[in-house]
């Protein structure tokens, strides 16, 4: 029984390296978790250690202010929009790359990642560059044009690894048993690419959501929510609302980033895949 | 339709819908036209939008800007580039390289260790609780990330808290004392704006070494243990020549969040630009987008020549 147990944990790691592993998540975690402890801080425009008390009034101050809501309104709205179009173009994308080669494949997918391994700074200030020469007004659009191109990438990247995963035969098998592409794709394709559209789309909303710098560009006088917390930092007098918005962004992002995970998990073995 | 499953769909002799099935068979015969018809709409998007964004942005660096009057003109000029090599800007440049670099080598020497453990110990629950402990810090609000170090950083905040209370004020006040690292306080030093970047940008140097170490077959390992290796050995001839292209992975990441921040050089650390801030004043309440655009290029030629050298390392491949 005993070694049973051993064999299933695998081979105990020495100390040190325990403790360096476990060090390396409470440096990760740490930081949250006290912005998590001071929205409930009665103190109001310091951050002294010890908390001087606890208090959950901030929580109703910012329920009632209106530029909060009006920010998390934009926000959402943006990433919605988003999403939508980096569902559609990954899609396309995936469904032209996984397979087939050609001539400048190798130059399409770099174009994809492009936006998000360049520094967002540059992707930024191109656009703004590109709206100003074309005399087009930073709104709720720019915004979300800016957004869309890099979140592309989040849905490529799920949809075609699943496509890759799975096996041509099914495909072929749909195609002998007298399907046309649309059925194929339909009744086929879909159902195995769901879970990943599904992902894919979590993951870009929650970049969108998130998104700061290349949004200081394309958003003018828009305040999205990463916008309206950068605003915040140079107001100390509203530092509980500020905290209690940052403790409210960090459950908004958290829970759909859970469900991407649950969702993608264990897809190494799609149905047929052992063939 | 109205089917659900496979096994319900119509048999090939009728067609349920004589025309889907026509331009199906055209799509299926000649696949270029296929391929075309998937890729017109991301390529004009990508096309239009981003490349032509950049395009647009090189165009406008030739421009000329008007000292006096304030005015962009679309006159060719070198001058945005000949200013680039001023020693301010060249100071610019260097200061934001050195914090790019000090960044991406203490996430390497951070996040192995972890990535290490996830990929080699953890098993079972244990797996899945790194990962998400991972996952979740690298998807958190960014802005948010960068404020909580605002809070800890404060003076009378929890780090000084924490430091008087193992009594190392004494060695916090000699660091801080030092040329290049310290400031008159932990949030205006450069060590605190270090350890904001490495905070905010280590889950995205755990998660490649991981999948790169996640990829050495086991028995490679066991295979130099029988040959004689000492597990120190084994680990730098074997897993750490294997493991380097996810390091390099991750390094393209820290290093180019590092070098395009504005945010992060505002809030915490000493008075002096980063490449971002710079970019971002030029063009915002100077209006002088030909020289941002200018000072853009630098980082573009320096992230294009990294990603040649990490592409020559095998990082592609660990992505």
């Amino acid at each position: 029984m005993r070694s049973e147990a051993r064999r299933d944990d695998g081979p105990r790691a020495p100390v040190w390296l325990r403790v360096l592993a476990y060090g390396g998540l409470l440096f990760l975690h740490f930081p949250i978790l006290m912005v998590g402890l001071y929205a409930f801080n009665t103190e109001e425009s310091a951050f002294s250690f010890p908390l001087k008390g606890l208090t959950l009034r901030w929580f109703r101050a910012a329920a009632e202010r209106e530029d909060v809501l009006a920010a998390i309104a934009l926000s959402l709205r943006v990433a919605l929009a988003s999403t939508a179009v980096a569902l559609v173009l990954g899609t396309l994308l995936a469904g032209a790359l996984y397979r087939r080669r050609f001539f400048g494949k190798e130059a399409i997918n770099l174009m994809v990642i492009l936006p998000i391994a360049l520094p967002g700074i540059i992707t930024g200030i191109a656009l703004l560059s590109a709206f100003r020469l074309a005399d087009v007004s930073p709104s709720f659009w720019t915004i979300a044009v800016g957004h869309a191109t890099f979140c592309v990438v989040m849905v490529y990247n799920n949809v075609v690894a699943r496509l890759r995963r799975m096996p041509h035969s099914l495909l072929e098998a749909s195609a002998d048993l007298g399907a046309d592409g649309f059925q194929t794709f339909r009744h086929v394709a879909l159902p195995q690419m769901a879970t990943a559209l599904l992902a894919g789309g979590i993951l870009a909303f929650a970049l969108s959501f998130d998104e700061l710098i290349v949004t200081t560009f394309t958003a003018g006088q828009e305040k999205t929510l990463p916008i309206w917390l950068l605003d915040q930092l140079g107001r100390p007098r509203d530092v509980p609302v500020t905290n209690v918005v940052a403790l409210w962004v960090m459950l908004i992002t958290a829970v759909p980033i859970l469900v991407a995970w649950r969702l993608t998990r264990g897809t190494e073995d799609v149905a047929g895949s052992s063939k | 339709m109205g089917t659900s499953s496979p096994m319900a769909l119509p048999a090939s002799g009728q067609p349920r819908n004589r025309l889907s099935r026509l331009v199906a068979n055209v799509l299926y015969r000649h696949g270029t036209l296929y391929l075309l018809l998937l890729l017109t709409p991301p390529l004009l998007w990508f096309g239009v939008v981003y490349l032509g964004s950049l395009l647009s942005l090189l165009v406008q660096s030739f421009y000329t800007f008007d000292d006096f009057t304030m005015g962009v003109t679309p006159d060719f000029t070198w001058a945005n580039y000949a200013a680039l090599l001023d020693a301010a800007n060249h100071d610019i440049v260097l200061r934001t390289l050195g914090m790019a670099g000090a960044v991406t080598v203490a996430s390497a020497l951070l996040g192995f260790p972890v990535a290490y453990y996830m990929a080699r110990y953890a098993t079972g629950w244990r797996k899945g609780f790194f990962y998400i402990a991972v996952m979740l810090p690298m998807w958190a609000s960014y802005i948010v990330k960068a404020y909580s170090w605002t809070v800890l950083l404060s003076k009378g905040g929890i780090v000084y808290w924490l430091v008087e209370r193992v009594y190392l004020m004494p060695a916090l006040e000699w660091v801080l004392s030092l040329p290049g690292v310290g400031g008159s306080s932990l949030s205006t030093s450069n060590l605190g704006r270090f350890l904001v970047f490495t905070y905010v940008w280590l889950p995205f140097m755990i998660l490649p070494i991981q999948a790169a170490i996640e990829r050495v077959p086991g028995n490679l390992l066991q295979a130099a243990a029988d040959l004689g290796a000492r597990p120190a050995q084994s680990f730098r001839t074997v897993l750490l020549p294997l493991a380097f292209p996810g390091v390099v992975a991750g390094s393209i990441f820290t290093f180019s969040l590092t070098l395009g921040d504005y945010i992060i050089p505002q809030l915490v650390g000493p008075p002096g630009l980063f490449i971002g801030n710079m970019v971002y004043t030029m063009q915002g309440s100077i209006g002088n987008m030909p020289m941002a655009a200018s000072f853009t290029v630098v980082p573009i030629v320096i992230v294009g020549l990294y990603l040649t050298v990490a592409r020559r390392l095998g990082a592609f491949d660990a992505l």
